[in-house]
């Protein structure tokens, strides 16, 4: 299950980092909740987040419950699924848009568990390459977590600021692609500045762990991405890109551009 | 800090929760089991379920219900406990234990409003901050307990996300709980969320039948054929069951909310109709449709509307230790008025099911059958709910 130890050269988030790092540049994950505002904007809102320069896609799976979301994902969960987004409906998504960067699924436990054994083959097959579910913590479950780890999906872990060091190296050994770092704490959500105490966390998760890490929760602006990203190895946008693809996928499209090039003007 | 096994009933239970919590999980978890065995905190804990909730309830003999339903039946009587119901057993308890933590910020989740009344009053007596989520439809058909929380100084925050009533409003308190977990402690009011809540839960309910089962045995000389008690997230009934489930040979039944018909898509039924998945930091029996999606539930009683059910309650419907069955919202509201008219108590609507279930199983005993049954609450908060659609009948 240590999966981290385990060089899958094979995924293609590993190879986006090492490219990245080789290139000295810093990594933009955009999140969207799949089927939001609706299917095809859903599927133009993907391709035009990878024109504008991300590196990772995260795909929410949409569920009732959205213990970890802010009203933004909320609304947007509730909306794809009053459309009738579904796990295979997701699949089919990813499927569909071909994408050349790498794509995380990210969601909540009971879809996946409705899912069935077969999930993680599935994934794998529509072009998944990384799996996150926010309420799945290391040692929840380890029969389910080793059979994720054992798959050639990158199992993507969470941190939270509330996380003692020696809990981070556990999570670490128990994860690969990415560590997400939660910035702060609460739900998802759009926040003003960044938190203070973030460096000081970052260090304590680098001194544990070789894996990328990535810092999301409540990034809104070019500013606040760079500003992370002047510490970390990527920034992950949310809520601001959900606001904004609520509003017109070109909106959605250009904050990723202000963020992409905010991001590289400062490395 | 792999899970032990206390973190589990069978396959149930857990601790499917954001990683943020994980630490202050663990916080809990080792402050209940230290308090529970430190005799000052027990004696402090102890005192005031006997000085201020009054304690022990009485047992009380019921004559014209048992004539009815042809077996000895025996009420439990947490409706006299102060506020009314069995939830200021758990509430006196955690919040003890978030002032030994060193917390003095307060949330609670409620459907009926018992659990948050009682969380407002311990808050009162202890002069902590308490925030009680809320969703909307129930404010509206529990609006006397909205009033008690304001006036005992709580914050009732109007939940107004999906259903608007317990499970929004479980879900509202544990957004709370990732954003404020270093200043707050989360008192859960049944025996439901991630480990420890569903053991703590259940310990600190446990005194009804600790004190039901000697109460028994002085009374009548022996133990119940059976202990019967309502269903929502299942703390009454485990608080009763728990000190039976070792003698094998009493039956153990959990009355679950049936709605409008188990075979309609409106009852909160989730041991009946479910199937097992993760809500709210645990696995258990859960309605929910086949894409994993939480299904709406439906009771006519705040209290037990809601789409899950505590993970031990699953375990011993599985293991077949207890049995659960369920009841009509109009089999209920019948049930309210014949306990009402028979004993002279008016229970909660929560517990008119398990009374419903009583009533209906007429017939199934022999005379010297003793039936303990648990009366959680009393009625005095559903009364203008009952008045009103008794009114609109007419
Ligand atoms: C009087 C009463 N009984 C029962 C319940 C259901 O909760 P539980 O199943 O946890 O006992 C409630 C919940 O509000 C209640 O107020």
């Amino acid at each position: 299950m240590a999966s981290g130890l385990v060089t899958t050269s094979s995924n293609r988030i590993d190879e986006r980092f090492t490219t990245l790092r080789a290139t000295g540049r810093k990594a933009l994950v955009c999140y969207v909740t799949a089927g939001h505002p609706d299917l095809s904007r859903s599927r133009e809102l993907l391709q035009g987040l990878e024109d504008a320069g991300a590196d990772v896609l995260e795909i929410g799976v949409p569920f009732s419950d959205p213990m970890a979301d802010g009203p933004v994902i909320q609304a947007s969960s509730q909306t794809a699924l009053d459309a009738g987004m579904t796990f295979d409906g997701v699949l089919d998504l990813v499927e569909q848009a071909r994408l050349k960067i790498p794509v995380v699924l990210f969601g909540y436990l009971n879809p996946f568990l409705a899912a069935g054994p077969s999930a993680l083959g599935r994934m794998q097959a529509a072009g998944c390459d990384g799996l996150l579910i926010t309420d799945l913590p290391v040692g929840a479950d380890p029969a389910l977590e080793s059979s994720i780890g054992a798959s050639d999906i990158a199992f993507i872990r969470l941190v939270a600021p509330t996380t003692p060091t020696e809990r981070m190296q556990l999570i670490a050994s128990h994860g690969s692609g990415f560590v997400y770092l939660i910035s702060r704490l609460g739900v998802t959500g759009m926040q003003s500045a960044v938190a203070p105490e973030l460096g000081a966390t970052v260090a304590r998760l680098r001194s544990v762990t070789t894996l990328p890490v990535c810092v999301g929760f409540g990034v809104t602006n070019a500013a606040q991405a760079a500003a992370i990203t002047s510490i970390a190895d990527g920034v992950v946008v949310g809520s601001a890109i959900v606001k904004a693809a609520g509003e017109s996928v070109d909106s959605a499209v250009s904050l990723a551009k202000s963020l992409r090039s905010g991001i590289d003007q400062a490395t | 800090m792999l899970p032990k096994a206390t973190d589990r009933f069978g396959e149930f239970g857990g601790r499917y929760v954001p990683e943020t919590l994980i630490p202050a999980l663990d916080e809990l978890e080792f402050a209940f089991d230290a308090a529970m065995s430190d005799p000052d905190f027990v004696r402090t804990y102890a005192d005031l379920l006997r000085d201020y909730v009054g304690r022990p309830s009485p047992l009380s003999d019921a004559p014209r219900l048992s004539e009815r339903v042809g077996a000895k039946v025996y009420l439990k009587r947490e409706d006299l406990n102060h506020t009314g119901a069995h939830k200021i057993n758990n509430a006196l308890g955690q919040a003890l234990l978030a002032m030994r933590m060193g917390k003095r910020r307060i949330i609670a989740e409620t459907g009926a409003g018992q659990h948050g009344v009682a969380a407002a009053t311990a808050c009162a007596r202890f002069g902590l901050e308490c925030v009680v989520y809320m969703g909307e439809t129930d404010m509206e058909r529990q609006e006397l307990n909205v009033f008690r929380m304001r006036l005992m100084g709580a914050t009732v925050v109007p939940v107004s996300s999906g259903t608007r009533t317990l499970k929004d409003a479980t879900t509202e308190a544990i957004r709370d709980w990732v954003t404020n977990v270093e200043t707050t402690h989360y008192i859960i009011g049944s025996v439901v969320g991630p480990a420890p809540y569903p053991r703590m839960v259940r310990d600190l309910q446990s005194v009804i039948g600790r004190e039901a089962r000697e109460q028994m045995l002085a009374r009548t000389g022996g133990l119940p054929t059976a202990v019967v008690a309502c269903v929502g997230g299942g703390s009454n009934a485990m608080g009763i069951f728990h000190a039976f489930v070792d003698d094998a040979a009493v039956r153990l039944v959990g009355v679950e909310a049936a709605g409008e018909g188990l075979n309609t898509e409106h009852h909160s039924a989730s041991l009946s109709r479910g199937r097992p998945g993760v809500l709210h930091g645990a696995l258990s029996y859960l309605l929910q449709d086949k894409n994993g999606q939480v299904h709406p539930a439906h009771s006519i009683s705040a209290g037990l509307d809601y789409p899950g059910v505590g993970p031990e309650h699953s375990f011993l419907h599985d293991s077949k230790r207890a049995e659960y069955a369920a009841v009509t919202d109009s089999a209920a509201l019948e049930a309210f008025g014949v306990l009402s008219r028979l004993e002279g108590v008016i229970p909660a609507l929560e517990t008119s099911h398990a009374v419903a279930w009583l009533l209906d199983s007429v017939g199934t005993w022999s005379p010297s059958d003793k039936v303990l049954l648990c009366v959680s609450g009393r009625g005095d908060k559903d009364v203008a709910q009952v008045r009103a659609m008794q009114g609109n009948a007419r």
